[in-house]
């Protein structure tokens, strides 16, 4: 039972965030000059598809901690876009080589910031 | 003020596996926020509530389309479309900034107000923060310059 409960939540999880995160992107897509499309790349639409059943099953509290996470994933997400942008202006590799090759910036900002906090409290 | 404009002819361009693939990474990473926070808890799983999802397959549909675009008038796009790719994932940092703000309005309005309308006003303040942040760069760095004017992607 609670094994299918899961998958369920999976389910719906996994086909409100494509729905919420396509359409971001074509906001994305439609909109110029391309420096204002590029706000929508980092729109909170993960966010937006998961607080609402996060909320349901878990309460306001265990959504606000991931809140307060996700501010530490928002500027990772920082440092990964500038440094991406910064690299594909400068040495103008493929984008698909620069935003993979980049990624682990992302991981390493967020969990770094993490741990940080976690030290000093 | 900038104009901003909509050009709906650029939808017909982007293929259908195109948005199949947006669509499944969004739906993917969705999940996976979801799973992580169950397994590893709220602190962890909120990090990925900001994990850019779809930025490479966008970064790269920008370049492809804009490769083509200039192929279609006889020309080599390819820098031209990594061009675009950097100036897609500038707009993208700015758009962090207000990511910030929304993450922050949550954490700190969720627990004592209605949820619905917490989410709807930090939905609002990142629209504010990321459109204002937009508009005082595009001042900022290309008031008056001609260079600017030419080297902003359309």
């Amino acid at each position: 039972m609670t094994v299918v409960y899961a998958m369920s939540d999976l389910l719906v999880r996994f086909l409100i965030g494509g729905v919420i995160v396509s359409l971001f992107a074509i906001l994305g897509d439609v909109l110029r000059p391309k420096s204002f499309a590029g706000l929508f790349g980092a729109a909170p639409s993960l966010a937006l598809a998961t607080m609402g059943l996060t909320i349901h099953h878990n309460g306001s509290a265990f959504a606000a901690l991931e809140a307060r996470s996700m501010i530490l994933g928002a500027a990772a997400f920082f440092a990964y876009a500038v440094a991406t942008s910064w690299v594909l202006r400068r040495y103008r590799p493929a984008a698909i080589s620069a935003t993979l090759m980049l990624m682990p910036i992302w991981f390493a900002v967020s969990f770094g910031l993490w741990a940080f906090i976690a030290w000093r409290s | 003020m900038t104009m901003v404009e909509i050009n709906l002819s650029s939808l017909k361009k982007t293929k259908p596996h195109e948005y199949a693939i947006r669509f499944v990474f969004g739906g993917l990473c969705t999940a996976l926020a979801g799973l992580i926070a169950k397994q590893f808890g709220p602190v962890v799983g909120g990090l990925f509530l900001a994990f850019p999802a779809i930025f490479p397959a966008s970064g790269t549909l920008i370049e492809s389309h804009e490769k083509k675009r200039k192929a279609e008038i006889g020309s080599n796009g390819t820098v031209r479309g990594r061009m675009a790719a950097s100036v897609d994932a500038a707009g993208a940092a700015l758009g962090c900034i207000g990511l910030m703000g929304f993450a922050a309005v949550l954490w700190r309005k969720l627990p004592d107000h209605n949820a619905y309308i917490v989410i709807a006003i930090a939905t609002i303040l990142w629209a504010i923060l990321a459109f204002a942040l937009w508009e005082l760069r595009k001042r900022r760095l290309f008031r008056g310059s001609r260079r600017g004017r030419r080297s902003e992607v359309a």
